[in-house]
């Protein structure tokens, strides 16, 4: 067995893994909240049942209609962002000029009902999903066994992620994306459209949600709760990132997910706590967070 | 006086309430009002959302049922050590959370809420998932025997018209003011010279201790802590409470409690139960959209339109 300084190796870098993995879920749903904190300042309760419905729908779709995970992994996240896209119309936009707290009361609002209805339907047991054949199997590496599934989930994040920070950080759209944040007004008067460009942000951070959800889906079981657990620590993981940073989001996102595996292997008792541990430290230096700016 | 009157008749009513009503509901209800009313605090009079409030009324439960099952104290004395209790970690809570404001505010408090839930998860005192069963009562001051529940039922509610004295006595008091002002306008209330976040800071304290009170209180009742107390779902029942009642109304949240305990009381027990969820979140949507004055609120409303 492999050995370094008296640590299992193996154990150690399957906790790694486990923790990448977790942090490529982190990644992806900070992502979406942080881009919808920065162009609309709402909080999205609803992020953690959005990606609870992204995987549903992906176990609905492949049972009730026969559609495989390849195609789910295209169709579900943009269900999920028209149903966001409805949202915003029609509940969010009604009360966007109020105190941002309501936006936040609503989107919980908003988690409770989605979460209790997939409580009285499907029971709060969950459900199998399996792993699609293509990824089956694993690679034998020296010091691990890296099952394929699992590497597709932290390669296929990661390309997500990467490409969303690309998206607003280097190319026009994303410019104006950026400048709509900045003065809506100046925006609309150069003629762009920036309740059509809100509607669409939302949408798209949201539909993150739900593709994180398929992505999960063969990894964790498909159970209603599975929202509300992993929402409150992405919350802890934007208040430490910094709530305007994108690539705050993301970086933190994976790195805490690196930091709560490593606590499992030193630590286990404080695996659960460590990110709110965390958070507290950061808070006490610099409480706008490891990315965000000083407001 | 017109007031005056209305809170004699309102205590009177509540004093002979238990002869008609189920104590034990009565109960309920007059300590998540407290719950609610402590919240209310923050939320109405200084513009805080505080999601977090949770783990104030289950730190008062813990503490009080851990003392009661392990030392047998009096129970004045183990409600006095929950409010406490509430009061050190609301006070260590406060210094962090009071450092940034409005959605960040809400979401430092609820991730250091779940820090106290992962605590109260794994800490060998609380009884874990079990949490703490068969609290006793005991008695008051040594001389009252509180199992009976109508003798339990007018502890109950001295200690809520405590506290809801004690928060009518802050919103009314130069503190209160200063407190509303930093609600309306906090640049202002920064450039009048006040200390803004030790304003923040002590109203959250006091917020959380009372909330602590409720706690303590709901443990003796019951004869049971649980991790139901510090879940964040508990943060949002009293958010939601607060906002159906109407927020910043003296009396919204007790109105707001009255309704949501009735509403789960009613509907637990049969089919309905399932739906519990689906309805609280209707609720919530429905608040939030069309009747953000809340019950209390849309009242004075209505008053003030056809006879103010």
């Amino acid at each position: 067995m492999a050995t370094i300084f008296g640590i299992n190796l193996f154990a150690l870098s399957g906790q790694l893994l486990v923790g990448l993995i977790n942090g490529s879920f982190y990644a992806l749903l900070s992502l979406g909240l942080a881009i919808i904190f920065g162009l609309l300042k709402i909080i999205n309760f609803a992020q953690g049942a959005m990606y609870m419905l992204g995987a549903f729908f992906a176990w609905m779709a492949l049972n009730y209609m026969g559609i495989n995970y390849w195609a789910a992994l295209i169709v579900v996240p943009i269900a999920i962002g028209i149903i966001a896209i409805l949202i915003e119309r029609f509940l969010v936009r009604p009360i966007a000029n109020e105190d941002h707290l309501y936006s936040l009361l609503l989107t919980f609002g908003i988690a409770l009902v989605l979460q209790g209805m997939f409580t009285h339907i499907y029971g709060s047991s969950g459900l199998p999903y399996q792993i699609p054949a293509e990824l089956k199997g694993g690679t034998k590496l020296p010091f691990m066994y890296l099952p394929n599934y699992r590497a597709w989930i932290i390669v296929s994040s990661l390309i997500v992620c990467g490409s969303t920070w690309w998206v607003i950080e280097k190319t026009k759209l994303g410019a104006y994306l950026r400048a709509g944040t900045e003065n809506p007004q100046l925006m609309q008067g150069f003629g762009i459209n920036v309740p059509l460009i809100t509607t669409l942000t939302f949408g798209f951070g949201v539909a993150l949600a739900g593709f994180a959800g398929v992505l999960a889906a063969p990894v964790y079981s498909v159970s209603p709760e599975m929202g509300s657990n992993i929402l409150i620590v992405v919350f802890a993981i934007v208040v430490i990132g910094g709530m305007g940073s994108i690539g705050g989001a993301i970086l933190t996102g994976l790195l805490m997910g690196v930091v709560e595996g490593l606590t499992k292997f030193f630590y286990p008792e404080a695996s659960t706590t460590v990110i709110f541990l965390f958070m507290v430290i950061v808070l006490l230096i610099k409480p706008a967070g490891l990315f965000g700016k000083e407001a | 006086m017109k007031i005056n009157k209305l809170y004699v008749f309102l205590i009177a009513l509540a004093l002979v309430a238990p002869t008609v009503v189920y104590p034990v509901f009565l109960m309920k209800v007059l300590c998540f009002a407290l719950f609610a009313c402590a919240f209310n605090l923050l939320l109405g009079f200084v513009g805080l959302l505080s999601f977090g409030h949770a783990v104030f009324l289950g730190t008062g439960g813990y503490v009080t049922g851990y003392l009661m099952i392990e030392t047998g104290i009096s129970p004045e004395l183990g409600v006095l050590a929950g409010t406490a209790a509430a009061a050190v970690i609301g006070a260590i809570y406060g210094k962090l959370a009071v450092k940034r404001e409005g959605i960040y505010f809400a979401m430092v408090t609820l991730a250091l809420a779940q820090l106290a839930f992962f605590f109260y998860l794994q800490a060998p005192f609380t009884g874990g998932e079990d949490g703490l069963q068969g609290v006793p009562r005991g008695a008051l001051f040594g001389l009252i025997d509180l199992s009976d529940n109508s003798a339990m039922y007018y502890f109950v509610l001295a200690i809520f018209l405590f506290g809801f004295w004690l928060v009518h006595r802050t919103i009314h008091s130069p503190f209160g003011q200063i407190l509303k002002a930093i609600r309306e306008n906090e640049p202002r209330a920064v450039s009048l010279g006040y200390n803004v976040n030790d304003y923040k800071w002590a109203a959250f304290v006091i917020s959380s201790a009372l909330a602590g009170m409720a706690g303590s209180t709901k443990t003796l009742v019951f004869q049971l802590a649980s991790l139901t107390d510090v879940h964040w779902h508990m943060s949002g029942e009293v958010v939601l409470m607060t906002l159906l009642g109407g927020m910043g109304t003296i009396f919204g949240p007790v109105v707001g409690a009255g309704v949501v305990v009735t509403i789960q009381n009613y509907m637990s027990g049969g089919e309905l139960g399932n739906y519990i969820h689906i309805i609280m979140g209707v609720i919530f949507i429905v608040c939030v959209l069309a009747f953000r004055s809340g019950i209390v609120g849309e009242f004075q409303k209505l008053m003030k339109k056809n006879f103010g």
